[in-house]
This record gives structure tokens, C-alpha cells and sequence, in this order.
């Protein structure tokens, strides 16, 4: 652990805001404010922001339909994102994308992705850039396990290994891919499948943000230093379901609330930091306040914020037509 | 047996290879006088008529319109109406097994093809004929033209000059980087030309925006400058159809273009399609397109020319011819007077603003008196 | 200038792009040939050779051979391009879209609309399709009605070895993602070439002919196949207006509803299944806005709707003929006839 004190606020501060984030969606979806599919990434933030944590502008990451948490963990602007949820105008993508699109190119983030395994082969060609221009940047392609049994995914670890490119394969495996268990539905041990594509292989514990950091820092400096693509297999959980309004009928039925008492990422981040004497209490209730009101913002703001225009509807399609 | 006369396919310019009969002016069984127009041939540069070489009634036709065929293999043929149609096709069959056996001796024949000269000013695309000894005569094209204007005025040249026919700077084959936009830069490229070629001095001809290129030439290189012969120059007055340029530069369809450039001539019906999509093609390379525009800009502006050469020229003093198209509907023919004595002023009737391309035999005789 | 064939234009466009912008990489499977082989290297410069010798030139690090993985290195093509590198992606036949299709519609068509106009993806795929080499129902479509459809890709269709070479430079100096397509008989077709680069803009149909009693309205190989119709009835007197639109998407619809305008007939000839094919939406258009101007019913030229056969026998039964363009185009004019009468 050699996470400086900055460096494990901001991680605690990512944390927090995607929780605040998951948490004020999944009531204001409920009161039916928000359109379209929304897929919660709560209880699974020390994935996305260990992964994310070292990674800079030049680093490039491609993420799921559960995308929320990537985005924040990546540096998007908080409220632009809220408002790119209520389908604003001023949202992150003007409100053409949604929640399952959400983009920054300018910050390295490839979009959520409403494929599912529609982002690795992405990935390898953001690792070719770096690799040809020798930006020195890395890509990484989360993918849940559901993704880990497309053919994209496969094609892609198979691609990243040829061509030899400074790749990430991050599997968050939540143990359900829709309402199927992974238990079932993904055949041998996934974390073999690093290995039948002849590359490191990890699998972490997605609930311990320190486990997730420094499994993503060995892979990083690997990629980093030319020597090809690795893959972390992430165990962890989601508090909600596959999309907002499932009844998760499918779920044991004190599983999240079990989940939430004893795995909680940051109450175990909270637990680890104290305890060590790294952080005290008052700081990171500070960061927490500051969360809550930061989000508390960004929906007033997301609310009051003007709707695209029929003068949109056709901008945007090409560069030039 | 009846005098038969040929029609052959024509040569028009060094790279004719073949034509195609565009249209037959006569119908067979009419009558046609010598030196009448009887068919249109359409090559890959322009289209032209064929004169009749000799009276007589065109009894038949050999190749229909749209037919292509190498230069000289039959097209026609007039005899006297009383020739029987044995004899004619008698005389069909020996023609063609003539012209097979010409064919397939004929050492596969290659137009002769442009060199590219690496110079200071970049490369400047230059097409050669003529003896290597013989006085050299430099020939200039205007805005949006190139070597190609000289196809037909070249080979008439060809046989008592070294002839060089250039692309200058933003044309053709040429380098796209433009030396500057005023006349007296882009004649820069002569005197690269010259110097590639190790040339001390030659008979310069320029014609439009060429013309005052080759006029500031001139001035700048009087040593270098053994006549000067000028078809429809610019920068002799201050009246031009910037309306021509517009619509050169701004034309996209096929039709558009061809409307532009019949603007050049007194007959319109010279604008082949090759011509123009020759033309369609040149514009789209890289660079062209900017070095046009920085032309137009500099030069012309609605309706006006931004260069005044006619005190340079007066300044001169070296053989000098000026033709002009009465009929030239871009720069008027009316600016020519006074621009050189009487005897050296040549106002063509019934030609435009193209008269290398429109009376080639014409413009080659005044270059030749000038020249010597 | 000189004479070059369908197959060297598409070799020169790339090699001078790739000298012009060190962005610019291929990738393909067998794109240069041998990789990992004790052989030849560039063995192959792609299946038909069209690539051969870019190796020697741009090296292992900018042409990139790829396993066979369409969904890997097409959808790798849309994250280069969106990072910053201008890729062509060679997918080898058009029939094999159906294992990467979604990495072309679904990611690298959306990016710009759905980030909010905040991505650019410049990339390009090249691709072979046509009837009439033998090579039966999976290595024979033609398909581009299907990228057509989806809004934010760009079709390039080009005609002869002049237009490849214009088209394939724009193409690749194009900021959205095109789909170029080749068609394999054609390789070998030559014409004269500038030696030179140019662009040929998209959406700008190129009038092959020009004349007052029909337009054909064709693409790839079936331009050349109109022309040589338009030449064989204008000897009965009919002269024909032959368009190549070049690109199916964005469509110059406006030069062919001017060109109706002008002739008052149409014939759209179409090498793709007749179903939803350029066919059917071109003479929508022109139904929809210039009816006014038709003086016979619009006629289309496609093959029947039948999966390409592989018995010479039956595919030269199932290419559209010169003679059938001709026979549409008497078609229209008797139409007209009868209508005036």
C-alpha cells in the first residue's frame, strides 16, 4: 500500500460520489424522472476506481451498459453526466446518448457501450494508437461476465496477445449476467481463459479497493512497459438489478441486504483507513457531506436544464455530409 | 474505275492515337465540295472537324457515329455518283487489309509523353518536339490551361522549332506550389524551364494570363527573350468575363463545365466531353484548387483585371506579334489595338479567345514570321 | 498519367495517403501475407494482391496483419480511429459483415451522435463484393444497401480504376467511417490514372453520359455495363443520361432528380438484391419528388431474389446484363410512347 494520503481521498471521494450518484438515480428512476434503461453500478465501485486510480487523460478506457461508475472513476464531469440522464441538453453527449452511452473522449473514456462485449475490440485499436504514435498510454476494456462469453471478448484477448498491445481485459464478475448466475452460465474457470490466451490471468476480490488497485497497478505497468495485455478477473456484487425495474425475483432474498451489512467497499475502505491511521474519520465524513451535496446539485441542475431541440435531432450524425 | 478519295481517321495534335466519329455532317449520296466540313471527330482532347481533302459525293460511310478507330484507318470515302458499289466496296476491303497490315507492323506506337523537370521552383512538367538544335520557342498557357492547349500548334511548330510546352506552377504536372500569383513570379517558371534545360534563350508564346507571364518575362530577361508572340494576353487593358473564371472554378457537373468553356471558343461544338473531363480531373488533384483560387484572386476581380502589363510591353523591344480572336468573349479583341504595328496586329475572324486551338495553322505562321 | 487498373489506383491511393498521414495503418487478415511464416513475407498483399508491396514501404508496424478475427480487428479499427489513427480496415469479403457487423453499426456509425458530436472515427473498410467470379452465395453479395441504411456510415461504390483511386484518397481523408467497395471482377479494368493524388468529393454523382431521352442510374461495376448500353441504343436513337452517383450514402439525389427533370424517364440499374436494394429507394425518391416529371413508369435492373448461384451457367443468368438495361431503357421509351399517344 503506497497510496499517498491525496491519492487515497480522491479514491475515497470517486467512491463516494458514485455511490451518491447510484443511489439519488435509482430514487429519482423510481419517481420517473429519468427516461430510457439505467443499470446501477452501486456495490461495485472499488472495481472501476482501483482500476482507474493511476490512469491519466492519455489512458483510454471502454465500458459496459453499467457505465456510471467507469465514467466518474475516469474523470467525467459529474453533473454534465446527470444531466446526460434526464436527456439535457447541456448533458455530457447533449442528450443523444443516455445513460448506456456515456462519453468523454477528452478524458479517455470510450463510452458506456449498450453491446454487451461491444467494448474489447474497441480497445485493442485504442491500445494500437498508443502503441503506433507511442503516446505511452494504455486501454482498458471492462466487461462484465456476461461480456466474457462473447466472441468479441475472446477475438479481442486473442488480438491484444498477436499484436502484442498495451491492453487491460477487466471481467467485473457480478455474479449475474442479466438474471443468470455466472456460476452457470460462464464454462470452465474464467480466469483460465487469460492463460489459454497466453497472458497473466488475476482473479481479485472487487469488494477490497486495495486488492483491485494494486492488481490493476502490476497490469498497468506491464502494459506499460510493452509487455502485452493482462486480464483481472473481479469478484464483486450489485446492490440493484440489471436494470432499473427489475424485482430481482432471481436474488436470495436477504443476498443485498447481506451484501450491503457485511462486503460494503467503502465501508471496508473506510474500516481499513481508519484503522491503519491513514485517514481519520472527520476527513472522510467531510467527503461524504461534500458527495452527497455535490449530487444533490447536479439533479437540481439535470432538472432545470433545457431538452435538446428538433434543431439537434439531425446534428452530430457525420463530421461532413 | 471512278476517282475514289479516302476519309480517313485525322491526327490531331502529337497524342492522337485515335478518334471517334462524334457526327457525320454530310449524309451519304450528298455532295461535298473540298475543304467542306463533313464529320466531327472527337479525340481525347477536344473535337474538330474533318475537312474534305478533295469534291465529290460521299458514297458512303465506313464508320458510323460513336465508332472509335486508330488515326488513319477509314472512315468514308467520295467517289462521283456513277462509281458502282462493287468498285466501292472492292475498294473498302483493300483499305482496310491495307491498314491491318499497317497496324499490325506498327511498332507498338507510343505518343510522345511529357517530362517532369525537377527545377528550383519544384517540378515543372514540360512536353518536347523538335529538332534539339533548332532555335527554341517556349510556349505559355493561361489560367486553368496547360501543355494540352499547344496539341494542335506544337506539331505545326515542330518541324523547324525546338518547341517546349509547358504546365506552369498550380497546373497539370506541375508542382502545385505556386511561385507567388503575380505574372512576374509565375515567370519564375520559364526561366526554371530554360535553365533546366540548359537554354540560353527562345521565342516565348503565351496566351491569356500566359501571355502576361511571358511579357513579364521579358521585361525581367530581355536577353532571354528572342520574340515574343501573344494570343489574347492579359494584362493589356482592364475589361475581362470574370464571369467565365467563376464559373470555371465553381463548375461540378460535366454540363456546367462545358457551358464555361465554350465561353473560349467562337464554335462551341469544339468542347468535347474528354476535354472537359480532362479538365474536371485536373481540378480535383491535390493543390490545384487553392493554386487556382490564389490565381483568380490576384489577377481578376468582377469583371476587372488587378494587372496592368501594356506600358511593360511598350517598353519592349523585341519582335513582337499579338493575336487576337474577334470573337473572343473573355478578353475583348478591342484591347489589342495599338498593342503592337499594324502589320504585326493578326485579328482573327470567326475565332475566340483559343486561337492556338481554334486557327493553329494561322498562329503558326505568325510565330514563324516573327521568329524567323 | 498512365494506365493503371482497378487494382494498382487502390495500391497507389493508399501508398500516398500513407506517406502523406503517418496516421494512417492497414489491417487485414493476410493484408501483406506470411506473418509467422517461415516463407515469403508479403506473400500475398491481400487475397487478390491489391495491397502487395506497402509492407516494403510502411513496414510490420503501420500494415498490420491480423488473425482471422472480423469482430477484433474491425471493431479494433473504431477505437483507433476514435484515439486518433486514421485505420483501413480490409474485411476481406462484404459477406463476412455478418461477423463484425456490429462493431461497424452499432459502435463506429453512433460514436459521433451518440457522444454528442464529441468523437470523430476516420476510419475506413474496404471490401470485396460482386457476382460473377464463381464464388457463389457467401463470397458474392453485393450488401451496401445494408450500410446505406445506417445513418453516420458513409458508401463508396466506385466504378473504374479513376474514381477507386479519388474516392479511396477521400475516403480515407474522410472523419467518418466509410465503407469502400471493391468489386473483383474489376481488379484488372484499367484506364488512365493521374499519377498524382486527388480527392473525388462524396456526394457527387459523376454524369458518365450526357442525354435527353433517359437516365440510367447505376453504381460499380453496373456503371460501365449502362454505359455500354446508353452507346448500344443511342444507334436506334435513344440517348441516354448515365449517373454515377459514386457514393450510395450521402446520395446526390438532387443531380438525379434534375437529370429527371430534364429526361422524364429512369431506369436505376442495381447489382444487389432487389429487395430494399438502391434500386428501390432511388425510384422511391424520384416517385415521391418528381412524379411530375416521368413520362413512363420508372424501370429497375436487379438480379432476382435469389442468393448469388455458384454454376457459371446460373450466375451469368443472374448478373444484370447489358442487354437487360437495354431492354429497360426500350421499355421506357415505348411506356412513353404509348402514355403520349
Amino acid at each position: 500500500m503506497q497510496l499517498s494520503r491525496e491519492d487515497l481521498l480522491r479514491a475515497y471521494r470517486q467512491m463516494r460520489t458514485i455511490r451518491e450518484f447510484e443511489e439519488r438515480v435509482h430514487l429519482e428512476f423510481s419517481a420517473g424522472g429519468i427516461p430510457g434503461f439505467v443499470h446501477l453500478y452501486a456495490g461495485e465501485e472499488a472495481s472501476g476506481v482501483g482500476v482507474c486510480l493511476d490512469l491519466t487523460d492519455r489512458d483510454v478506457i471502454a465500458s459496459t451498459h453499467r457505465g456510471h461508475g467507469h465514467c466518474i472513476a475516469k474523470g467525467c464531469d459529474v453533473k454534465a453526466m446527470m444531466g446526460e440522464i434526464f436527456g439535457k441538453r447541456d448533458g455530457l453527449c447533449g442528450g443523444k446518448g443516455g445513460s448506456m452511452h456515456i462519453a468523454d473522449i477528452s478524458k479517455g473514456m470510450l463510452g458506456a457501450n449498450g453491446i454487451v462485449g461491444g467494448g474489447p475490440p474497441l480497445v485493442c485499436g485504442a491500445a494500437l494508437t498508443a502503441k503506433t504514435l507511442k503516446t505511452g498510454g494504455i486501454a482498458i476494456a471492462f466487461c462484465g461476465d456476461g461480456a466474457s462469453n462473447q466472441g468479441t471478448t475472446a477475438e479481442s484477448m486473442n488480438l491484444a496477445t498477436v499484436w502484442k498491445l498495451p491492453a487491460i481485459f477487466v471481467v467485473e464478475d457480478n455474479g449475474y449476467a442479466e438474471s443468470t448466475a455466472s456460476s452457470w452460465s460462464v464454462g470452465g474457470d474464467a480466469l483460465k481463459r487469460a492463460e489459454g490466451f497466453g497472458m497473466p490471468g488475476v482473479r481479485v476480490d472487487g469488494f477490497d479497493f486495495f486488492a483491485v488497485h494494486a492488481a490493476a497497478r502490476e497490469a498497468i505497468a506491464r502494459a506499460r512497459a510493452g509487455e502485452g495485455p493482462s486480464l483481472l478477473h473481479v469478484q464483486l456484487s450489485r446492490y440493484y438489478g440489471h436494470f432499473e425495474g427489475d424485482a430481482m425475483t432471481y436474488r436470495g432474498t436477504d443476498e443485498v441486504a447481506r451484501l450491503r451489512a457485511e462486503r460494503d467497499c467503502l465501508a471496508l475502505f473506510r474500516r481499513k483507513v481508519t484503522e491503519a491511521g491513514l485517514l481519520d474519520a472527520p476527513a472522510l465524513d467531510a467527503i461524504d457531506r461534500a458527495s452527497a451535496a455535490l449530487i444533490e446539485e447536479a439533479v437540481a441542475e439535470a432538472k432545470s436544464a433545457a431538452y435538446p431541440t428538433e434543431a439537434d435531432l439531425v446534428t452530430d450524425v457525420y463530421a461532413a455530409y | 474505275m471512278g476517282d475514289i478519295t479516302a476519309l480517313v481517321m485525322p491526327k490531331f495534335g502529337l497524342a492522337m492515337l485515335e478518334g471517334k466519329v462524334a457526327a457525320w455532317l454530310k449524309a451519304e449520296g450528298e455532295q461535298v465540295s473540298a475543304g467542306e466540313e463533313v464529320a466531327e471527330i472527337e479525340t481525347s482532347k477536344i473535337t474538330a472537324a474533318l475537312e474534305s481533302p478533295a469534291a465529290g459525293t460521299l458514297r458512303r460511310i465506313v464508320a458510323p457515329a460513336g465508332e472509335t478507330l486508330p488515326v488513319g484507318a477509314l472512315i468514308g470515302l467520295l467517289t462521283d455518283a456513277a462509281t458502282p458499289e462493287a468498285e466501292i466496296d472492292a475498294f473498302v476491303a483493300a483499305a482496310q487489309e491495307r491498314f491491318a497490315e499497317a497496324m499490325a507492323s506498327r511498332v507498338s506506337e507510343v505518343a510522345p509523353e511529357p517530362t517532369r523537370l525537377d527545377t528550383p521552383l519544384g517540378t515543372i512538367n514540360v512536353l518536347e518536339a523538335g529538332p534539339a538544335d533548332a532555335a527554341a520557342v517556349v510556349l505559355v498557357h493561361g489560367f486553368g490551361g496547360g501543355l494540352d492547349n499547344f496539341l494542335f500548334l506544337q506539331p505545326a511548330l515542330a518541324g523547324r522549332y525546338r518547341t517546349l510546352a509547358l504546365d506552369l506552377p498550380g497546373h497539370g504536372g506541375s508542382t502545385k506550389t505556386l511561385p507567388g500569383t503575380s505574372p512576374e513570379a509565375m515567370a519564375g517558371a520559364i526561366g526554371a524551364l530554360l535553365d533546366a534545360r540548359g537554354l540560353e534563350r527562345a521565342h516565348l508564346v503565351g496566351h491569356s494570363l500566359g501571355g502576361a507571364i511571358a511579357t513579364a518575362f521579358a521585361a525581367a530577361h530581355p536577353g532571354r527573350s528572342a520574340s515574343l508572340t501573344l494570343i489574347s494576353p492579359a494584362g493589356m487593358g482592364e475589361e475581362i468575363n470574370t464571369g467565365y473564371i467563376t464559373a470555371f472554378l465553381a463548375a461540378r457537373r460535366p454540363k456546367a463545365l462545358t457551358a464555361a468553356l465554350e465561353t473560349l471558343f467562337a464554335d462551341p461544338s469544339l468542347v468535347s466531353r474528354e476535354m472537359v473531363d480532362a479538365i474536371l480531373r485536373f481540378r480535383r488533384l491535390d493543390g490545384v484548387e487553392a493554386a487556382l483560387s490564389a490565381l483568380a484572386a490576384a489577377n481578376f476581380a468582377e469583371g476587372r483585371q488587378k494587372i496592368a502589363l501594356r506600358a511593360t510591353l511598350a517598353g519592349l523591344s523585341l519582335p513582337l506579334a499579338v493575336i487576337w480572336g474577334r470573337e473572343d468573349r473573355v478578353i475583348p479583341a478591342a484591347q489589342a489595338e495599338g498593342l503592337a504595328p499594324p502589320e504585326r496586329l493578326h485579328l482573327l475572324d470567326h475565332v475566340g479567345h483559343m486561337a492556338h486551338l481554334e486557327q493553329s495553322a494561322e498562329v503558326a505562321r505568325v510565330i514563324g514570321e516573327i521568329a524567323g | 498519367m498512365s494506365r493503371k487498373s482497378f487494382r494498382q489506383a487502390i495500391n497507389e491511393a493508399l501508398r500516398q495517403e500513407m506517406e502523406r498521414d503517418p496516421t494512417v495503418v492497414l489491417m487485414g487478415e493476410d493484408v501483406a501475407g506470411g506473418m509467422g511464416a517461415a516463407g515469403e513475407q508479403d506473400a500475398w498483399g491481400g487475397p487478390l494482391g491489391v495491397t502487395k508491396g506497402l509492407l516494403q514501404h510502411f513496414g510490420r508496424e503501420r500494415i498490420l496483419d491480423t488473425p482471422i478475427t472480423e469482430s477484433g480487428f474491425i471493431g479494433a479499427a473504431a477505437g483507433a480511429a476514435v484515439t486518433g489513427l486514421r485505420p483501413v480496415a480490409e474485411l476481406m469479403f462484404v459477406d463476412f459483415m455478418g461477423v463484425c457487423f456490429d462493431q461497424i453499426f452499432n459502435q463506429a456509425a453512433k460514436f459521433k451522435y451518440m457522444f454528442g458530436g464529441k468523437a470523430k472515427t476516420p476510419m475506413v473498410i474496404r471490401t470485396m463484393y460482386g457476382a460473377g467470379f464463381r464464388a457463389a452465395s457467401q463470397h458474392s453479395q453485393c450488401l451496401y444497401p445494408i450500410f446505406t441504411h445506417i445513418p453516420g456510415l458513409k458508401v463508396v461504390i466506385p466504378s473504374s480504376p479513376y474514381e477507386a483511386k479519388g474516392l479511396l484518397i477521400q475516403s480515407i481523408r474522410d472523419d467518418d467511417p466509410v465503407i469502400f467497395f471493391e468489386h473483383k471482377v474489376m481488379y484488372d479494368l484499367e484506364e488512365e490514372v493521374p499519377d498524382e493524388p486527388y480527392a473525388i468529393p462524396f456526394g457527387e454523382a459523376n454524369f458518365v453520359r450526357e442525354g435527353d431521352d433517359v437516365t440510367i442510374v447505376a453504381f460499380g461495376r453496373m456503371v460501365g455495363f449502362a454505359a455500354q448500353a446508353a452507346d448500344a441504343v443511342a444507334k436506334a436513337g435513344i440517348s441516354c443520361t448515365v449517373i454515377d452517383p459514386r457514393t450510395a450514402s450521402p446520395l446526390d439525389l438532387g443531380s438525379i432528380l434534375e437529370s429527371v427533370r430534364e429526361t422524364g424517364r429512369l431506369v436505376v440499374v442495381d447489382e444487389a438484391s432487389p429487395r430494399c436494394n438502391l434500386a428501390t429507394d432511388i425510384s422511391a425518391a424520384v416517385a415521391e419528388q418528381a412524379f411530375e416529371a416521368l413520362k413512363a413508369p420508372i424501370r429497375m435492373v436487379s438480379p432476382p431474389h435469389a442468393p448469388v448461384p455458384f454454376s457459371p451457367a446460373l450466375e451469368d443468368l443472374y448478373v444484370p446484363s447489358v442487354a437487360r438495361i437495354e431492354a429497360a431503357v426500350r421499355a421506357t421509351m415505348s411506356a412513353g410512347a404509348r402514355r403520349a399517344a
